[in-house]
């Protein structure tokens, strides 16, 4: 057992943290977010220079052949810099898929345009009446003469808006497929989400499809998806770290009755339960590092969803606390407290809410 | 970072695991998970196993029967240990009194005491607490007064757990009344059987004598029973209380009480199905299990740091298991009591319940689950209440 970072994860964490230092300054993310994009091209290049975009990609296309451990680095500091650009769309989810499910051509060529930051991806997965219902897919895909159409609509398609290639899951007459769409095929209405990112609701109107697997979509779908959680949970203890330290600054500094807040017990008593959910948090994202290349699908999705429910529910505790003990300064969009609490509160829902995770664990057997 | 255990590790606890499941007795094992507490008898016999194979004291200076493990050996033993519901070797004896003499002590008391210590040929019981002494322990009132050579000591100490079984006490007493409060406090051993030493039980909640007050009435010490140098007492005592940095999480017991809450479980028809299958409470218990397994995470991490600190400097942050820990452990007879429902309600003594020959009134193990229940309050409070620990972790770690 060792918690130890090796020398290149090392690396990946000091240039991935320095990035977000210099270039994530809270005025600097605002000029961002007001953009057309509402992320920076020229940040997207710069990551694909440091090598972020192909961090868990093969060497062969021009990536850096890591693991889940390198991947939380960068979530947790992308959670820390509230970063808005398209890596959990591109790399996470749709690289991912291609990486397992795709082709050898569709491999080589799709993942060494996103390691070089040239293709942006999206995952067109979830639709309106499918909740946290990972296999309840209604669109569909058909073969004509050699050639597969998707028809139907996706919801939620998270920086669906920019994405130049989607990968869609779509029913077959064998099963739940992915297939890469050319995005300007489709119809899309793109908007801004509560955290300042981007999605789409995407129309698919016989359009014209590339398969990458027409049947047994579910098991992949399920095992990236579980990696993409593992990432949310390493982004949210990012950003639960930023709200419980910039928490116990203001108590330190605050002054009231003539002396510092944080001279109050009450209030000391809180920020500690704020670090105790804190630390039990970082322990299951590490936890979720740890499982999220595990091959048994139950054993993983038990550990991938008890990260969640304790990442959800410590994160809740943690960004309802943060604006409570800053006071109503926290409650303005110039203050950086409350941008966190918005993130973390879609992360909370985002690919399953506390219930749905816990249900899960509770069907799985016993985690100890 | 690789957060498996190495084949080594992993070796090594499969060993301990053999040995405590075969050699500690059945008999005794069974009464711990069902909740009930060992004898006296039992918990020297256990010991006496254990000492036997360098598995009582093994955090011990090696010198005195220690086994210069890492940190990690550490954890996979106590974790090894409690989930087998082995009676846990002695604390006063093996994580208070005996690193104390052994960090502190003269060859003398070395020689005299740890052999005896690590084997529990000598019970030995704690006299820190006093009735005006609880979370603010410095304030301590027992006197030591030095006389011809000898201490003469005048007191009553309070929450003296299994003192009833003690031989030896190691009491907390103030030296110096005039010096700033820690600083006039001594750390002095005492034979139970002194004259002028009365022990009146106190009967807990849960129905069981587990505390006792100890009163000290003109108790004639001979010098030499001081341990290290007078007024240092203080430090001793921080030293005492932070060598157990992450034991203090009881993970394994946590363990051990949630497999049998599913046991349990199993075998309780509730509206026509198992209760374990009721989603109501199967998600309860997945939630305790996924807090558990996030403790279990917290204390490896915590475990690995240790490898840089410095023995006997406590690391703030073993709070947090002192918190979590204890409130998990409170969660886990929670449950047991939501198994055994309104079975719950039957009052027993625990020492008729021991080799009863007619059959128990409901579930299994239900005359335990609410003395557990009532006895478990206590875990939040002793060692450090978790209010306490809350004070340490805002002035160590956040620097208020």
């Amino acid at each position: 057992m060792d918690f130890d970072l090796n020398d290149d994860q090392r690396l990946i964490k000091d240039s991935v943290d320095r990035l977000v230092a210099d270039r994530y300054g809270f005025e600097q993310r605002r000029a961002v977010l007001t953009s057309l994009d509402g992320w920076s091209r020229e940040m997207w290049t710069q990551m694909a220079e440091l090598g972020l975009l192909g961090v868990s990609l093969d060497e062969t296309v021009g990536g850096f052949g890591g693991g889940p451990v390198e991947t939380m680095l960068i979530a947790e500091a992308f959670g820390r810099g509230l970063v808005v650009e398209p890596y959990f769309a591109t790399v996470v989810l749709g690289a991912n898929l291609i990486r397992h499910a795709g082709t050898p051509f569709q491999r080589s060529d799709y993942l060494t345009q996103v390691a070089q930051g040239r293709l942006l991806l999206a995952f067109a997965h979830h639709e309106r009446e499918a909740r946290y219902d990972l296999s309840n897919v209604q669109t569909t895909a058909h073969a004509h003469g050699g050639t597969w159409y998707v028809d139907g609509a996706k919801s939620l398609v998270l920086h669906g808006d920019c994405a130049d290639r989607l990968v869609v899951s779509a029913r077959t007459e064998t099963g739940i497929g992915l297939f890469v769409v050319d995005a300007g095929k489709t119809t899309r209405r793109g908007y801004v989400t509560q955290d300042g990112m981007r999605a789409a609701e995407i129309g698919f109107d016989h359009v014209e499809a590339e398969a990458v697997l027409t049947e047994d979509g579910l098991a992949v779908i399920h095992q990236v998806v579980d990696a993409a959680i593992a990432f949310l949970c390493a982004e949210a203890v990012g950003g639960m770290a930023e709200m419980h330290a910039s928490t116990v600054d203001y108590l330190k500094t605050r002054k009231q009755f003539g002396r510092v807040i944080g001279e109050f017990q009450v209030l000391q008593h809180r920020a500690v339960d704020m670090l105790v959910n804190l630390e039990q948090a970082r322990s299951m994202a590490l936890y979720a590092t740890m499982m999220a290349d595990e091959p048994d699908g139950e054993l993983r999705g038990a550990a991938i969803s008890a990260a969640k429910v304790q990442v959800n529910r410590s994160g809740r505790a943690i960004g309802q606390e943060a604006i409570q003990l800053h006071g109503g300064i926290a409650m303005t969009m110039e203050y950086k407290v409350g941008h966190y609490f918005k993130r973390m509160s879609m992360i909370e829902k985002l690919f399953g809410d506390t219930d749905s995770h816990l249900a899960r664990v509770a069907a799985a057997p016993s985690l100890l | 970072m690789d957060l498996s255990f190495t084949p080594e590790e992993r070796a090594f606890r499969d060993e301990l695991r053999e040995v405590f499941r075969t050699e500690i007795p059945d008999r005794i094992r069974r009464k711990l998970r069902s909740g009930l507490h060992p004898s006296r008898d039992e918990q020297v016999e256990t010991q006496q196993i254990l000492n036997a194979r360098g598995l009582a004291v093994p955090h011990w200076p090696v010198e005195w029967g220690g086994r210069d493990w890492s940190p990690v050996q550490i954890y996979l033993y106590q974790d090894e240990l409690q989930s087998a519901s082995v009676p846990y070797p002695l604390p006063f004896n093996c994580a208070m009194v005996g690193p104390v003499i052994a960090e502190f002590g003269s060859q003398a008391q070395k020689e005299r005491y740890l052999a005896r210590c690590a084997n529990l040929d000598d019970w030995w019981c704690q006299g820190f607490s006093e009735p005006g002494a609880g979370s603010d322990l410095a304030s301590l009132r027992t006197r030591a007064t030095l006389v011809d050579g000898a201490w003469v000591i005048n007191g009553q100490k309070a929450w003296t757990t299994l003192g009833q079984y003690a031989d030896w006490i190691f009491v907390l007493a103030r030296t110096d009344a005039v010096a700033k409060k820690q600083e006039g406090i001594s750390f002095i051993l005492v034979d139970m059987k002194t004259p002028g030493i009365t022990l009146r039980p106190i009967q807990t909640i849960d129905g069981g004598v587990e505390v006792n007050e100890v009163f000290f009435d003109d108790v004639v010490v001979p010098g030499e029973n001081l341990v290290g140098q007078v007024n240092k007492g203080w430090d001793y005592a921080k030293f005492l209380l932070g060598n157990e940095r992450t034991g203090i999480a009881r993970i394994g017991i946590s363990k051990a009480r949630l497999k049998r809450v599913r046991e349990l479980a199993a075998l309780e028809p509730v509206g026509g199905i198992r209760m374990l299958d009721d989603p109501r409470f199967r998600e309860r218990l997945a939630q305790v299990e996924i807090e558990l397994k996030a403790l279990e995470m917290t204390q490896l991490r915590m475990v690995a740091q240790e490898r840089g600190l410095a023995r006997g400097k406590p690391n703030p942050m073993s709070s947090v298991l002192k918190i979590k820990g204890s409130e998990l452990q409170q969660a886990t007879t929670e449950l047991m009591l939501d198994v055994v429902g309104p079975y719950v309600a039957p009052f027993f003594p625990e020492a008729e319940l021991e080799g009863r020959n007619e059959p128990g009134i409901g579930p299994e193990d239900a005359a335990t689950a609410a003395p557990m229940y009532f006895n478990m309050r206590k875990v939040s409070i002793y060692g450090g209440s978790n209010e306490i620990q809350r004070n340490i972790l805002a002035k160590a770690v956040l620097g208020f």
